[in-house]
Order: structure tokens, then C-alpha cells, then sequence
């Protein structure tokens, strides 16, 4: 070979590489730490097969310590992400202030019609929808099979909180350890809050009437507390007030919790190879009290694009990649139908398959039985079930989970909590120029 | 001179010594006997000291989730740099401040010290737009700068107190043998405070290889140090305690040789002065 052809083939490589280069787009997906995502990582040879000109980045992230960052990213102007993970309480807040990119031109395979009502309605705003969902959840009753029959009793498809007391007072022994019922009871605006405002929704509570004026001083709110404290009082764990979705997950895995309410996605955890009561689970729907209205919530991981973002088309591409209907047939392929992420699309619950799946159609029943845009039994001026989508809820919702944690820890009554939280929100909602 | 002390308060100090240092360290020890443990025995009540099933699972695990050895070198060169620029602008500082004081250098010293009582996210939004606009974000200069610039009070105040029992005749001595202001500082000052010098750069390696706030804030992917491989652990759903535990002494491993190693060194340093 000659000088000459060496360096002309020398040159055409490179002239070759750094096109191949330059046309890379990489994108930054900033991410919560749950089993989905993780697995969504794990099966990133298949979007890198379609689409090799787009490099993914990951940032994994506590999802508190994402909402910081990200936030402070997109209030800046950052562009530090291109793909966010963000709940169905940021999207409308978000959509609204124009921090995220409309997803309304995904593309018609994606089939945007296919997906849940009651979830794209979260994800909606003013008619654009700003995220799309990578898995939804609501929540539900799991319970003890094998105890509820030992008590003689059957737990009805979508029981009353009548039919919970009754079942918890049945199971409940305390000298084995055996606790009727496990309640959140952790302060925070996600945890005991999001429990007991989904649960007020059901008592006919609401946390604002229609004028932004703090409810907590009704009768309704002063039922649910009662409820709730007697409930965790009588038939709950020791040291309930610091119970999380994981500590009661852990209780309800090791057989001391006769019944657990709490988000559709535990009904995989409480069935599978963890759990020492995996064969004995049965499912039905979150109570309610014969209001029109069940005490379940509404929630979803969804991704979205920070309208800083400067790869945005590349980003779309990754989004509807991980939220169409290939990708769950993809990991249903890899992991089985049991893993694949639920609660987004109607087809995954028509899909025969899927059906099989123990706690599928609960799932889908419970999702289809919240809506965000209507909450409560009376009327409200804000959007979402197990909290408000107003930009004061994180700081109101954690400052009133204190408190109520506190009326459970033994500290103070219901009726003083009410005050409190009563005087608190008004506080903040002057404060912050809702109400004069 | 030392008091002798008899067998029996020996004992008793001995016992309370090992009970104190038991203490501190036993969250370290839980962490890493967690990271052993499967999850169901990490979570198991009433808590399980010694696991029944030992496993490496999530060691390999975290291992393959993540790109540990590029949390691992941005830590490094993040610690150590920003340890080495301190010492740069601090030894200065601290020289000025012991040998020739002015009337206010105590209240610039408190003043300094001041700054380290400011809650970190009070000054985020302004810090993390000066550094967007200067292209600092998600880079290890930047966070060099920032974590060096969080450390400085430390550095100055632990140097000024090694300086000022150095004593200023000997100073003196080496200006009349026609030492440099530069020479003084290098050739003088500098190895008279070694020891000093060598355990204020180790407890600031030690801050900054565990700071945990601006090291996540600053940072995306390419410049994410070891406390943002952690956070990538922590889930409120899900059950991952052994593999948070795993990836957690992961990170704090190699700190942990190096301090043990260097214990000596820090002591010494730690307690220069305390005895006149």
C-alpha cells in the first residue's frame, strides 16, 4: 500500500468517526431509585440497538433530593437534564408555569389515547399533556386471607371503613405480635398525608372549600382523625407514628399485619420471594363510607422534558421508547408480566396475559376509581387526590404530617391537631396571598 | 508530669474508653454487617445482628448497577484538590494572621469562622447560578473551588492555631539570615508546622470526600463524586437498605484506610497545642 492511499484512508476513517460524532445527541435522564427504573436501565441495550446516534446518561437520585436539584435546575434555566422523573403533583404545578415541554406531537404509534384517563388527566394541563407516565399507582387493601378466615370473616371487593375496624378488631393479637391493621404514620407530605387526606376524601373532608379557606375546623376532618388515631390506637403496631411505606412493608412481609393500605405497587413486594405471607394476600378496594368517594390515591412516575433542555427531540425519542406499548412487551419478554410497569395503559389490562397477574385487576380498579380533577365529595379549587397541587403544599402537607404523627404518638388529641393544623394552614395560605 | 493511676481506675478508664469508641462506631458496623445481610434479614424485627444468610449479592449488585470507579476517582481528585488549593490561599492567610496581627484579625478570624453557621441551602440558588453562568456545574474544578471555598475557615483557623506556637524569634532569625518572605514560609514555617500542616490536609480530605450537599447539588454525571453514588441507593418505596449499606461502605472504605492509617498523624496534629 502507498503513502498516499494509507493517508487517504487514514483521513476518510476520521472524517467518518468524527461525523458519526458529532451526530450523537446525549441526554441526561434523571431518575428515582424504584425497581421500574432500575429494571428500565438494565434493558437499555435494546433503546441503544434503535437508536444509536442518542447516548443516555443516568442520574439516580433520592426522589427528594430530585425534586431539589431538578427544580433548582429548571427555576435557573439550568439544561442540566434532558429527561426528568417527576409525580403527578409537580406536572401541573410545573405545566403551568411553562417548565415543561408539551408532549402533545409524540407520535401517533405511541397511541396517547391508550392511556389510563384517570392517569393522563394528572398529566394534563390546559389540554397539553406535559409527561408521560412510566408507571402508576393507587392504593388499596392487602390483607390476611388465611386470618381473615380464622376470624370467620370474608373481606367484601370494595369494603366500608366499617368492615376494616371490624376486620382489625378480629385480627388483632396482641401477644402474638399480630396487628389487625398497619397504617402509615411517618410525618410528611407524601407519607401520613398522603395516606390521610386520601382517606379524608372518603369522610367528605377537603382540605380548602372553594375560597382557599383551610377545612380542618369541619366536622368531616374531625371524623377521619378520630377514625384513624382510634383505629391505630386499638389495632395498630407499637410505635406506629414512625411507620413508612417500608417499616409497615416489612411488618406486613413478616405476618404481623392482619391488613395494609397502601400503594398498588406493594401488592408485587407482599406477593413475591421476600414475603413469608406471599400465598395468603388477598386484595380489595381502598374503604369508603358510602360517599361516592374511596379513600384511595392517585400517582405517577412520569417523565418529562424540562423546557431547558437542549436536546428536546432526542429526549422525546427516549421518552416514548420507555412509555409505549413495545417497551412493556419488552419487559414482560425479559422479566414476565408480573414486572411490567403498571397502571399507564388500558391495553396491558385487556392483554389475556396480564389478566393472570393476582392483583391486576384490583390495580386498575383502584386506579380508575380516583380522580384528580374531582377529589373530594364537596367542591374544591385545586387538583389532586392524596394532596393539593399548589406549589405551598410540600411545606403545609409535611407541617400538618408532624402534627397528626404527633396525635398518634400519644402526644396530642385530635381536636388539639385539628386546631393546630387549623391555625397553621391559615397562616401560611394569608401568607401566601390565597385568602385575605 | 504524668499522674500514675492505679489498676482499678485504669480498668474502669479502659472500659469507658472502649464503650465511648463502641459507640460512636457502631452505626459503622451496622452498615457494613447490613451490606451482608439479604434484604428481608437487613429489615427483619426485631433487628438481626448476625444474619443467618451471609451473601456478597449486593456488593455485586451495586457494582454492576453503577460506574463505581469514576464516583471513586471524581471523589479523589475532588478531595484532594480541593485540600491542596486550600492549603495554597491558607497558609498564607494563617502566616499573616499569627505573625503579624492586626488590631481586627480576631474578629476576621470569628468573622470566617461565621460563615460555616450559614445553613448551606441558604446561599444554593445564588451559588448554583454563579456557577451556571461561569459553565461550573457538573465539573471537578468547580467543585474544587466550592469545597475549598466551604473549607477555608477550618483550614485557616486549624493552621493559625499551629502557627502561633511556632515561635516568631526563630521567624526572626531566618529574616536576619537574609531569608525571603517566600523562603521564611517554605523553607522555615512549612516543616516547623508539618505535623499541623499534614493533620489539617487529612481532616479536610476527610470533610470533603463526605460532604454531601453541594456535592449533589453542583453535579449531573460527569463530575458525581461517591455521595451522589450513595443517593442513587436511597429509595423511600422499595426495600433496598442491604444495598444502600453496601454502597455506602463502598464509599466510605477507602476514607476509612486512610484515616486509620494516618490515626497517629491526626492525633497529633488534632491535639498540637492543646497541652502548654
Amino acid at each position: 500500500m502507498t503513502t498516499t492511499l494509507r493517508a487517504l484512508l487514514g483521513a476518510t476513517a476520521l472524517v467518518a468517526l468524527s461525523g458519526a460524532a458529532m451526530a450523537e445527541t446525549t441526554i441526561t435522564v434523571a431518575t428515582v431509585n424504584n425497581g421500574d427504573m432500575v429494571r428500565m436501565q438494565g434493558l437499555m441495550d435494546d433503546f441503544n440497538a434503535k437508536h444509536p446516534d442518542i447516548k443516555v446518561e443516568w442520574v439516580t437520585l433520592e426522589e427528594n433530593v430530585l425534586r431539589q436539584n431538578v427544580t433548582t435546575d429548571i427555576a435557573t434555566g439550568g439544561g442540566q437534564y434532558d429527561v426528568i422523573t417527576i409525580g403527578t403533583y409537580e406536572v401541573p404545578i410545573w405545566g403551568k408555569q411553562g417548565w415543561l415541554e408539551s408532549l402533545n406531537d409524540l407520535p401517533a404509534e405511541y397511541d396517547v389515547d391508550d392511556l389510563l384517563p384517570a392517569i393522563r388527566g394528572g398529566l394534563t394541563v390546559d389540554g397539553n399533556l406535559y409527561a408521560a407516565p412510566f408507571y402508576g399507582e393507587s392504593s388499596m387493601v392487602m390483607y390476611r386471607k388465611d386470618l381473615m378466615e380464622a376470624a370467620g370473616l370474608t373481606m367484601p371487593d370494595a369494603p366500608t371503613w366499617a368492615d376494616i375496624e371490624k376486620a382489625a378488631a378480629a385480627m388483632t393479637d396482641k401477644s402474638k405480635e399480630q396487628y389487625g391493621v398497619c397504617l402509615r404514620g411517618k410525618a410528611g407530605w407524601g407519607e401520613n398525608m398522603a395516606f390521610l387526606t386520601a382517606m379524608s376524601n372518603s369522610f367528605g373532608a377537603r382540605w380548602f372549600d372553594e375560597n382557599w379557606v383551610p377545612q380542618f375546623d369541619q366536622p368531616e376532618w374531625k371524623a377521619t382523625l378520630d377514625f384513624y388515631l382510634n383505629l391505630m390506637n386499638q389495632y395498630g403496631p407499637p410505635g406506629a407514628s414512625n411507620n413508612g411505606f417500608n417499616e409497615n412493608l416489612t411488618l406486613f412481609q413478616q405476618g404481623k399485619c392482619g391488613m395494609w393500605i397502601d400503594a398498588t405497587v406493594a401488592a408485587s413486594f407482599v406477593t413475591g420471594k421476600d414475603s413469608t405471607v406471599a400465598d395468603k394476600v388477598g386484595f380489595a378496594l381502598a374503604p369508603d363510607n358510602g360517599l361516592g368517594k374511596r379513600g384511595n390515591w392517585l400517582w405517577a412516575w412520569s417523565l418529562a422534558i424540562p423546557s431547558s433542555s437542549d436536546a428536546k427531540d432526542a429526549a422525546k425519542v427516549f421518552i416514548d421508547w420507555a412509555t409505549n406499548k413495545d417497551y412493556l412487551a419488552l419487559v414482560a419478554s425479559k422479566e414476565g408480566w408480573a414486572n411490567v410497569p403498571p397502571g399507564t395503559r388500558t391495553s396491558l389490562y385487556s392483554n389475556e396475559e396480564y389478566a393472570k397477574v393476582p392483583f391486576a385487576k384490583m390495580t386498575i380498579d383502584s386506579i380508575n376509581s380516583a380522580d384528580p380533577n374531582a377529589p373530594t365529595v364537596k367542591p374544591v379549587p385545586y387538583v389532586g387526590v392524596q394532596f393539593v397541587a399548589i406549589p405551598e403544599f410540600q411545606g403545609l402537607g409535611t407541617s400538618v404530617g408532624e402534627i397528626f404523627s404527633a396525635a398518634l404518638a400519644g402526644q396530642k388529641t385530635a381536636d388539639e391537631a385539628l386546631a393546630e393544623a387549623q391555625t397553621l394552614v391559615t397562616d401560611e395560605m394569608k401568607a401566601a396571598g390565597y385568602i385575605q | 508530669m504524668a499522674r500514675a493511676l492505679s489498676p482499678r481506675r485504669q480498668l474502669i478508664t479502659t472500659i469507658a474508653a472502649w464503650s465511648v469508641a463502641l459507640l460512636i462506631f457502631f452505626p459503622v458496623l451496622w452498615m457494613i454487617l447490613t451490606s451482608f445481610k439479604t434484604e428481608p434479614s437487613a429489615v427483619a424485627m426485631p433487628p438481626e445482628f448476625l444474619s443467618a444468610d451471609w451473601t456478597l449479592e449486593n456488593y455485586a449488585e451495586v457494582w454492576a448497577r453503577s460506574d463505581y470507579p469514576r464516583f471513586f476517582w471524581n471523589s479523589v481528585v475532588i478531595s484532594v484538590g480541593s485540600t491542596l488549593l486550600g492549603l495554597v490561599v491558607a497558609v498564607p492567610a494563617a502566616w499573616a494572621m499569627a505573625f503579624v496581627p492586626g488590631r481586627r484579625t480576631k474578629d476576621l478570624l470569628m468573622w470566617m469562622l461565621s460563615t460555616k453557621m450559614m445553613p448551606a441551602v441558604a446561599v444554593m440558588i445564588p451559588l448554583y447560578l454563579l456557577f451556571q453562568r461561569l459553565g461550573l456545574i457538573d465539573t471537578k474544578f468547580g467543585l474544587v473551588i466550592a469545597l475549598m471555598l466551604m473549607n477555608l475557615p477550618i483550614i485557616v483557623w486549624m493552621l493559625y492555631t499551629y502557627f502561633k506556637e511556632i515561635p516568631g524569634e526563630i521567624l526572626e532569625a531566618a529574616r536576619m539570615d537574609g531569608a525571603s518572605l517566600w523562603n521564611e514560609i517554605v523553607h522555615v514555617l512549612t516543616p516547623m508546622a508539618l505535623p499541623g500542616i499534614a493533620s489539617t490536609m487529612l481532616l479536610n480530605i476527610i470533610l470533603a470526600w463526605n460532604e454531601a450537599f453541594w456535592t449533589i447539588v453542583l453535579t449531573t454525571t460527569k463530575a458525581a463524586p461517591l455521595s451522589a453514588f450513595i443517593a442513587s441507593f436511597s429509595a423511600p418505596q422499595g426495600l433496598f437498605y442491604a444495598k444502600l449499606s453496601a454502597a455506602s461502605a463502598m464509599a466510605i472504605l477507602p476514607i476509612l484506610i486512610l484515616g486509620w492509617f494516618s490515626q497517629k498523624q491526626l492525633v497529633r496534629g488534632l491535639t498540637f497545642g492543646a497541652v502548654k
